[in-house]
């Protein structure tokens, strides 16, 4: 099996509170925030590199996994630390983060997809920077493929996957038929959540979470192949379509007061607030 | 003028979800940039009875596609004839629940649309339409411009107040179903497992009861006899969800489900900023939690500080002593 997965670097997530406006709202300043992937997007590469192992013999690689991004040269630090992981090559495509929109991103994977024929590609369910949601259900579009989002679970059949999708109202299981697009959410990387062929379902557990690259791995990702293409090459002619014309902070809200005790709660939302 | 298109979505009753009226309002919000005017979509294999209901809201027509391969809802199946229906209109919008994320972004690649997911609000200015998406974990609120011919958007529920039928009957008329392309073959429909509840939906409920990671395997123990004091939807935090305490489908934040109701009660709740993207607009927040340095206290109207396995059946039958009837 060959899977390709878009990954993106994003602002710190779990310090997004954290970041300012620039000037007039013009632009969102994450200075002072680490650059970290987008935590969707890990938990697609670590399904992608079950999907492409034995989960008992995880260190002999049984399929391929090629990880892209849409970025300027410093995002190949993220693509080093996926390759440290285990995949197995990268592909920078090389861009700036304001010159893309889900359009033009969507477009550009399809170039390569085409070029590349993975079985699937691998996507997050969206990007928790601009949370816009939209890249894999439009390549799937674009490339007329089938498409599961938002899966939590993944198990690999002959020529297909067995997809679990959350959804409003509980669990809803599709069979795709391959090649295919699948985005994830974030029960994918649950011990049991997704399994290859050559896994013994029944038996194998994973471990919560994703891998981390042992040290050595880090070193060895240096000399994985890693190609650097062109936006225009991609998808030419595409224009950007989706401007964000200004930024502005969400109204804050204040922490209110304590309560002593269950009784003089009730009291305020009876009294005070009248919600009761 | 390209008029606003809203596609409607259907339960299993086949009735129109409610979800579906929030997207009404997000069309008449664009009425002044849509030429005044919107029309309603319905698909289905029996998709007659929610026209008849969508014709009192005053849309210039509702379209009906029936077809008894329309059944069960896919993207694959749905996509082409959402996209032909909405071809010459301005505004292609549905509600932001898990079909109608699934669906747009792929009928917008179709019509080759710009996109504007999970909208807050919408709004007219110099005679275009501008969309204020919430990013960042809703840390930032963007202004978002589309120039595309035609846009697509999914409208938050939470924020648009759900459209009141405004008497009269729209004329119905049928739409026919556009072939899919070779992607409908490929998938089938294995199975759905639906989370059965008593309680309340989520995104309608006027009360939410959620609980984290500290409730443990007494989640529901603990927090049912509350929800059915308060008359509440009971919601979960991504740790209670991932440990297994609560389906997937109850989880609250970036995330999860966005809920806005008027008092969200969060219980064993750390208040991770993922979190509090999905609840901060409710009215009134209470928070319980034994550690009085949570940071769910700093967006809390009311703190009680103590152990929910206490707390919450004191507060129960507090509730039962004053309000008998509720
Ligand atoms: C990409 C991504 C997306 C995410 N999306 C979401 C999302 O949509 N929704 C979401 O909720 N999270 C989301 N998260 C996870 C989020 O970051 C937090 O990890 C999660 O919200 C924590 O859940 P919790 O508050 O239940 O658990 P914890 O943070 O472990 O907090 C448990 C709390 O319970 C309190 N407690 C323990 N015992 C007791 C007791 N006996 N009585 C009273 N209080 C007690 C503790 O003091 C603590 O504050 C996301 C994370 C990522 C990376
Ligand atoms: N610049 C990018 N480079 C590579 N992949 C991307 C990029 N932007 C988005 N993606 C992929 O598309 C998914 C959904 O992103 P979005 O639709 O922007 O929320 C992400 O989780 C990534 O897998």
């Amino acid at each position: 099996m060959k899977v390709l997965v878009p990954l993106k670097r994003v602002a710190d997530p779990d310090n997004a509170n954290k970041i300012k406006l620039a000037p007039n709202g013009a632009a969102v300043d994450t200075t002072g925030l680490e650059w970290k992937m987008n935590p969707f997007d890990e938990y697609a590469l670590e399904a992608a590199l079950r999907l492409t192992e034995n989960g008992k013999a995880p260190k002999q690689r049984l399929g391929e996994v090629v990880v892209v991004t849409l970025g300027p040269k410093e995002c190949e630090q993220t693509l080093r630390s996926a390759l440290a992981t285990g995949a197995d090559r990268a592909i920078r495509v090389d861009t700036t983060d304001e010159a893309l929109d889900g359009r033009l991103v969507a477009h550009a994977l399809k170039s390569i997809v085409l070029a590349e024929k993975p079985d699937v590609v691998l996507l997050g369910k969206q990007a928790v920077d601009g949370d816009s949601n939209q890249v894999g259900q439009r390549l799937a579009e674009l490339l007329d493929w089938p498409m599961a989002t938002f899966a939590a679970t993944i198990r690999e059949e002959q020529g297909a996957l067995l997809v679990g999708r959350e959804v409003d109202g509980g669990v809803l299981t599709l069979r795709v038929r391959l090649p295919a697009v699948v985005t994830v959410d974030l029960r994918i990387v649950a011990p049991t959540s997704v399994f290859s062929l050559h896994t013994d379902a029944a038996a194998h557990k994973y471990g919560e979470g994703v891998r981390f690259a042992p040290l050595p791995a880090i070193m060895a990702a240096k000399k994985k192949p890693l190609d650097t293409k062109t936006l225009a090459e991609l998808a030419p002619g595409v224009a950007l379509t989706t401007k964000t014309l200004k930024f502005e902070k969400p109204a804050a809200r204040s922490a209110g007061v304590k309560v002593k005790d269950v009784s003089e709660l009730v009291e305020k939302l009876m009294n005070v607030s009248k919600v009761l | 003028m390209p008029h606003a298109l809203v596609v409607a979505e259907i339960a299993d009753d086949g009735k129109p979800k409610k979800a579906t009226l929030a997207a009404i309002s997000f069309a008449k919000k664009a009425l002044p940039a849509v030429g005044g005017a919107f029309s309603i979509l319905v698909l289905g294999s029996a998709a007659k009875a929610a026209a008849q209901e969508l014709a009192g809201y005053g849309a210039t027509k509702v379209l009906v596609c029936e077809d008894p391969s329309l059944a069960k809802y896919t993207a694959e199946g749905y996509a082409p004839t959402v996209a032909e229906a909405g071809k010459g209109f301005a505004l292609v919008v549905a509600t932001a629940t898990s079909q109608g994320k699934d669906l747009m972004p792929r009928v917008a690649a179709r019509l080759d649309a710009a996109y504007a997911g999970d909208c807050a609000d919408v709004s007219v200015e110099g005679g275009a339409l501008r969309y204020k998406r919430p990013m960042y974990a809703g840390n930032t609120f963007g202004t978002v411009e589309l120039t595309t011919p035609v846009h697509v958007a999914t409208a938050r529920q939470s924020e648009f107040e759900a459209a009141q039928p405004s008497g009269g009957s729209s004329p119905v008329e049928a739409f026919a179903k556009v072939a899919p392309g070779a992607a409908a073959g490929r998938v089938d429909i294995v199975s759905f497992d639906t989370v059965k509840s008593e309680r309340p939906e989520l995104t309608e409920a006027r009360v939410v009861v959620s609980g984290g990671r500290a409730l443990k395997e007494q989640f529901f123990q603990v927090l049912e006899p509350l929800a059915q004091a308060l008359g509440a939807a009971i919601g979960a935090s991504r740790a209670a969800v991932d440990a297994g305490y609560a389906p997937g489908d109850y989880q609250v934040g970036q995330t999860g489900k966005i809920v806005a109701p008027q008092l969200y009660v969060a219980i064993g709740i750390s208040g991770a900023i993922q979190h509090i993207a999905g609840m901060k607009s409710s009215k009134v927040i209470v928070a319980i939690n034994k550690d009085a340095e949570a940071p769910i206290f700093q967006i809390a109207d009311y703190g009680l500080v103590a152990d929910l396995f206490q707390a919450v059946p004191a507060l129960t039958a507090e509730l039962k002593k004053r309000r008998p009837a509720g």
